[in-house]
């Protein structure tokens, strides 16, 4: 790697609409980039490991900061959230945090204070890092993106959107827009739901080794209703074990469950060994950090009543 | 120099402010970056991509003909227009100059230098330069490269050996023989270095009217102007290193002899001020700033109560490509070899080897760390063999109180301590039963937990008696240091001093003390760096000697405008000096308190009043005092034996660590030292240090590595694989003070520069095998990564 | 490889508006150092790691580095001399550094002060456990933190009118 530390030159362009961005995208092709907080994308361009003869800046457009919480009384509804929504906003928003407290449990993992102040929720899942929490969150939860161009909409569910190491689905005069995240609720108030997010750094904020989520519904037995686990940095991309969820169904989750279900996890996984982290290590932090979601999850099931 | 008692002081050991303080906390430092020169140009560097390579051709036209470039520099041009730079040792075929030329060294070497009108047009061309390698063959185990046919990093040499020699002080053998037990480990330090939040940076500007070479740099290092002159071909005269420049960190590897070499070139040649300002991947990689990376093979001989009669070492060090004083580094520790302990006789072997990799500098403590990493090692596989226990082995081998002045095998004198006390302090801070019952209760619980000791001595003072020692063509045995006092004609004082300082508070060490011996508040007193041309000797803030050299220094320059003082009070009351008294600045007749010249009255009979001078004296109120080392300054004797450093500071460390059982991450759960340095004049200081030093010990213990891929690449380049510890990594530290003075310093201080890091990584160490042990697993290698962990838990349950 | 086309940028800097002319490749923290020569906010990694260079944006603590000079336009930054009082002297929670020695060579320092100054604004009594965090991405290599936390805790203990 050369020692180089500024950016190569570019030209920059702040549209006022995400139409104008979308042209301005359609235009440039992939020498252009859409920059939102930037805080992936700027180290790289230092880097000189990308570099983009045009910056597109979309972290302004009002029409990225939306945040839509589902209608009250309705049963399962869908958490609108704006691409450019900043990951601290999100971290705030006492709807948010309600309606989606598997998200909440992940943004606390997201880098730091001050990453977080700039970096945004789509930034990151566009980004496509296998390890990144808020893309993980998005896959277990089953949510949809949705994506945009000069010729219209598209819709793509976050579970076929990670295609390798950052490498996505979307397309270079793509904008991702919304992100559309399901939330878990219903009418039965004896319904108790959990879940959990654990993760294993070798420093506190760094990029998780891997990280594990699990959201869970139990019956007032204690039993499995519905339950979505998932991986990061086990694999190439993020990966939701929805196969895995749909074991525990009907099952009492203890210890042997649990550790079953962490072994079906460890199946699916395809881990890289690196500097840090060899391919071995990784499946075992898989396998532990699995059944550590889903005790935590469990455990959170428990102490608090469903809505 | 008389002691003074540690107490019955006016300034010195109290909480105080320190004066460098306001400027940096409201960003009123003045960095080199800092520093912008009316025209100046900016230096981007392209680099090896290879482990070893023959450089076959380096194309700069297309990088010239971008607009805004300056100049291409080459090894070819920098070669022929300057000195080579030598290493330490006697080895003149190993040279270096700041660009490769015909060859290349390790991935990372700088080949040529691009200067433009901004570093990001610089890193535009330096793109542009094509450069046509042809591949050779590497080296990058140290093991390897000590073995005949590896391939050579400098066939010149012949070898890859940069030094060896086998010391044996005292009856080794027969200690052996006589011992009732033997045993023998090996232990590894990783390759990590001091790595400050500040780059290496250096701005140099040539003015060809006066034929001067002017330099601004972030700079730490003994003879630096000297030694750019001679590269440089230049008179000592023609270079001016200004001192009055912060440097954000150095702890040792802020040496920049190459940096500054090709600065200085590129601005004599183009006639503009040009400036080089590493960016942190040039730091890691080319920026020549790695630390000592071992291999230490121990013996130690001990009889079943503990006693520890003999010890031999044979400590392998990684220069990487090139040597400065890196060698050096595995002589220091000579003047501590056997730690805070008697140990009858010892066998040393060090030894400095190339590999392919990126050069080794000076490291907070000069090699002293790893090797206290090894002997307290060594103590706990003493201990576990036995089943003793690892305090009351320490307790029965450490040198008593009553011992000092203690000589050691190697022909050092350590000055004073007490390392019993001092060690139950620590015990005490931490409350060791509390964390024996944590401990205890964590492991009932099926959880790891472990604790560690450590007892590590802190050579200071910096007499750099290894040179002698290591290369008997070099007979330095001047390591000198110099402090100038001005009382001006307003009756304000203002110190000089003559080096920069990279965060040592060093203005309110002198500041303190000159209030201390002129009795006047250390807050009216300024303290300025001179430039290089207008300095008196120092050898900068090496080897924890500044407390202790430039604190002499201050001291000593004081005592001589007092001694003027009084003789213009003993000329103008009539009076003998002996019947006066000195009190706050003013001199008054003993006993006829009516009978006084106050300080104003004083400094203006000084600066104005010739007529009122005493004869003899010198008109106007200045002082200089120069000095050498304590006890320093000796040739080694032919079985290398020498007095190394004056004072002996000492830090016992006990930590409680807890590891995840399942998934390997450590957690240091409590962190108690104790520390003694004889007279803290600035606790607040020394504390701060200290706090650091640990926590540059926990980054070495735990979190940091240079780690090199099997070909050749440094993998941890960037600071998102180059892990230092952050708040959430460093706990909550507390630090017990012991005050044992120094008998050969001004005020009975010693040296703390490198105080927590030289213990730090050893009682970590010690806390992880402590608390693998029940697992029958343990790590005898640095850093202790969660990975590396994680292996030997595995590797021994699989045993199981 | 196109040349540096400039952009105009307006940002208010420590209250006061600058306006300039800039590349796009600029960084905020170039900008700040060397354009309007605010050398006080520092640079230790350029890659978003190190904290160093960190400023409030609108209030909030960011990292200078990661961002360019243009995101900045018509937005509010604070550096580390906007906290200082009007005549250079340190500020409140600057003098509680001073008071607990929070700080060596000083590279580190803006940037601490500035991620301990968010803190307070949103969580005047902090535990020290929040103290780590939200100085965790800030690294020093000088003090171990100790000092840094103390610093931050007289400073709160000031805010709450308990002393430390
Ligand atoms: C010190 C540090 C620590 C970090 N730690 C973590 C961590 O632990 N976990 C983690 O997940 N992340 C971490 N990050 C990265 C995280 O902070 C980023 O916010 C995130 O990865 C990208 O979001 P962004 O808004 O900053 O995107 P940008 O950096 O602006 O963009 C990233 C990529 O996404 C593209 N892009 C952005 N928005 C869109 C969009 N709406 N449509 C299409 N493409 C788009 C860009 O073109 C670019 O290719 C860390 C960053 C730093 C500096
Ligand atoms: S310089 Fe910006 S984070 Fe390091
Ligand atoms: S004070 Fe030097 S890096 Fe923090």
């Amino acid at each position: 790697m050369m020692p180089l530390m500024k950016a190569a030159p570019f030209a920059y362009a702040r549209p006022e609409t995400l139409a104008e961005a979308c042209s301005l995208l359609a235009e440039h092709g992939p020498d252009a980039k859409l920059i939102a907080g930037g805080q992936s994308l700027v180290p790289m361009m230092a880097m000189r490991l990308a570099r983009p003869a045009w910056l597109i800046d979309i972290a302004r457009l009002a029409e990225l900061q939306h945040l839509a919480a589902p209608a009250e009384g309705k049963a399962d509804g869908v958490f609108v959230v704006g691409a450019g929504v900043r990951q601290c906003v999100m971290e705030r928003d006492p709807r948010a945090r309600a309606s989606l407290p598997l998200l909440a449990k992940a943004l606390p993992w997201v880098g730091h204070v001050q990453t977080r102040n700039r970096g945004t929720i789509g930034g990151s899942i566009a980004h496509g890092d296998t390890s990144a929490e808020i893309a993980l969150t998005a896959c277990v939860l089953d949510a949809m993106l949705e994506l945009c161009d000069t010729s219209g909409v598209t819709e793509i569910p976050a579970r076929e959107f990670f295609l390798a190491p950052m490498v996505t689905a979307i397309l270079p005069e793509q904008c991702l827009a919304e992100i559309r995240f399901p939330v878990w609720r219903s009418a039965d108030k004896t319904i108790r739901r959990g879940c959990a997010f654990e993760e294993v750094s070798v420093r506190h904020g760094d990029f998780a080794l891997v990280s594990a989520c699990a959201q869970l519904e139990l019956d007032p037995d204690g039993r499995c209703l519905r339950a979505e686990l998932g991986l990061g940095g086990a694999a190439p991309t993020p990966l939701a074990l929805p196969e895995v969820g749909a074991q525990l169904v009907g099952a009492k989750l203890d210890e042997q469950a649990i550790s079953a279900a962490a072994a079906a996890a460890v199946a699916l996984a395809d881990p890289e060994g690196d500097l840090h982290a060899s391919a071995d290590y990784r499946r075992h932090l898989a396998r532990v950090l699995v059944e550590r979601v889903l005790r935590a999850a469990q455990q959170d099931a428990r102490s608090t009543v469903g809505t | 120099m008389s002691i003074a008692p540690p107490q019955g002081f006016r300034y010195i050991g109290k909480k105080r402010r320190t004066k460098e303080d306001p400027r940096f906390v409201t960003g009123r430092g003045r960095y080199v970056a800092d520093i912008a020169l009316p025209g100046m140009k900016h230096v981007a560097l392209v680099t090896s991509p290879h482990a070893a390579a023959r450089i076959k051709a380096i194309r700069t036209d297309k990088a010239l003909a971008l607009s805004g470039v300056q100049y291409v520099l080459t090894g070819a041009e920098l070669c022929a227009g300057t000195e080579a730079l030598l290493p330490g040792v006697d080895a003149p075929k190993v040279t270096r100059y700041p660009l490769a030329h015909g060859v290349v060294r390790y991935a990372g070497e700088w080949v040529a230098a691009v200067v433009a009108d901004t570093r990001a047009l610089a890193e535009d061309a330096a793109e542009k330069i094509e450069i046509d390698y042809e591949a050779t063959e590497y080296v990058l185990d140290p093991e390897k490269a000590v073995e005949p046919g590896s391939p050579l990093v400098h066939p010149a040499h012949g070898s890859n050996v940069l030094y060896r020699r086998k010391f044996v002080w005292g009856p080794v053998e027969e200690d052996f023989a006589r011992a009732e037990h033997k045993l023998g480990l090996r232990v590894r330090w990783g390759r990590s270095a001091t790595v400050p939040i500040e780059t290496f940076g250096i701005a140099a500007q040539w003015d060809p009217g006066q034929q001067l070479l002017d330099v601004w740099a972030s700079i730490q290092m003994p003879k630096y102007p000297d030694q750019i002159a001679r590269a440089l071909r230049l008179p000592g005269n023609a270079v001016r290193v200004h001192f009055d420049v912060d440097v954000g960190g150095s702890y040792g590897v802020k040496r920049g002899i190459k940096h500054t070499v090709l600065v200085g070139y590129l601005a004599k040649k183009l006639g503009m001020p040009v400036r080089l300002i590493e960016d942190r991947l040039e730091n890691m990689r080319g920026g020549d700033m790695h630390g000592p990376d071992r291999i230490f093979d121990l013996q130690l001989a001990f009889d079943s109560d503990g006693t520890i009669r003999s010890l031999k070492i044979r400590a392998l060090d990684d220069v990487g490509a090139y040597a400065g004083r890196s060698p050096l580094q595995l002589g220091k520790p000579v003047g501590a070899i056997v730690g805070p302990y008697q140990i009858h006789s010892v066998e040393y072997e060090p030894i400095s080897v190339m590999t392919n990799k990126t050069a080794q500098e000076a490291v907070r403590g000069f090699g002293q760390s790893p090797t206290n990493y090894a002997l307290e090692s060594g103590i706990d596989a003493v201990a576990r063999h036995l089943g003793m226990d690892r305090i009351a082995l320490r307790q029965k081998n450490f040198i008593r109180k009553d011992q000092f002045p203690y000589l050691i095998p190697s022909g050092t004198s350590y000055d004073s301590g007490d390392y019993h006390a001092v060690l139950d302090k620590a015990l005490a801070a931490a409350d060791y039963p509390a964390l024996v019952a944590a401990r205890d209760a964590a492991r009932k619980a099926g959880r790891l937990a472990g604790i560690g000791i450590s007892s590590c001595l802190e050579p200071s003072g910096g007499n750099s008696s290894f040179e002698p020692l290591f290369n008997p063509k070099n007979e330095t045995t001047t390591w000198m240091d110099s402090c100038l006092v001005r009382v001006d004609l307003s009756g304000a004082i203002t110190g000089v001093m003559n080096t920069s300082s990279s965060g040592q508070g060093h203005e309110t060490l002198v500041a303190t003390v000159l209030g201390e011996v002129l009795e006047r508040d250390p807050d009216t007193i300024r303290v300025v760096h001179a430039d290089s041309l207008n300095a008196l000797p120092s050898n900068s803030p090496v080897g924890s000697r500044m407390a202790i050299m430039l604190g002499g220094a201050a001291a000593g320059a004081a005592r001589k405008i007092k001694a003027a003082l009084l003789a213009i009070a003993a000329h103008n009351l009539r009076k003998d000096v002996a019947e006066l008294e000195y009190h706050e600045g003013s001199v008054s007749v003993k006993g006829e308190p009516r009978q006084t010249l106050g300080w104003a009255q004083l400094v203006e009979i000084a600066h104005r009043k010739f007529h009122q001078m005493p004869p003899g004296l010198e008109p106007g109120l200045q002082a200089k005092f120069v000095w050498e080392v304590p006890t320093g300054g000796g040739l080694p004797t032919a079985d290398g034996r020498i007095q190394m450093y004056p004072c002996f500071s000492f830090e016992a460390h006990v930590v409680l660590v807890e590891i995840d059982p399942e998934t390997g991450q450590p957690k240091l759960a409590r962190y108690a030292c104790g520390h003694d340095c004889g007279v803290m004049i600035s606790p607040d200081i020394v504390h701060g240090m200290t706090f650091g030093g640990i926590a540059h010990g926990i980054g070495a213990a735990l979190y940091e590595k240079f780690a090199y891929s099997d070909n050749g690449q440094l993998e941890s380049q960037s600071f998102m694989d180059y892990l230092i510890p952050s708040a959430l990594e460093v706990p909550a530290l507390t630090i017990a003070d012991h005050c044992t003075p120094s008998p050969h310093t001004t005020f009975g201080q010693k040296g703390s520069g490198e105080a927590g890091y030289l213990g730090a990584p050893a009682a970590i160490a010690c806390a992880i095998n402590d608390a693998l042990a029940p697992l029958g697993a343990s790590i005898a290698e640095l850093p202790m990564t969660p990975l590396q962990i994680w292996t030997r838990m595995q590797l021994a349950r699989a045993g199981n | 490889m196109s040349d540096d086309r400039v952009y105009p940028v307006s940002i208010e800097v420590n209250g006061t508006l600058r306006e300039a002319q800039v590349p796009a490749r600029l960084t905020l923290v170039d900008f700040l150092r060397d354009t309007l020569r605010l050398t006080g906010t520092h640079a230790g990694c350029e890659h978003g790691i190190c904290g160093a260079c960190s400023v409030l944006l609108d209030g909030e603590p960011v990292r200078s580095c990661i961002m360019y000079a243009v995101q900045a336009d018509g937005r509010k930054v604070t550096t580390i001399e906007g906290l200082a009082q009007p005549d250079g002297r340190p500020g409140a929670l600057q003098d509680a550094f001073c008071e607990a020695h929070a700080t060596q060579c000083g590279y580190c320092t803006p940037g601490m002060v500035i991620a301990a100054h968010a803190l307070l604004e949103t969580n005047p009594a902090p535990a020290e456990q929040e103290i780590r965090e939200a100085i965790g991405g800030n690294l020093c290599r000088c003090t171990g933190y100790q000092q840094i936390v103390d610093a931050i805790k007289l400073a709160a203990g000031k805010n709450t009118g308990n002393a430390a």
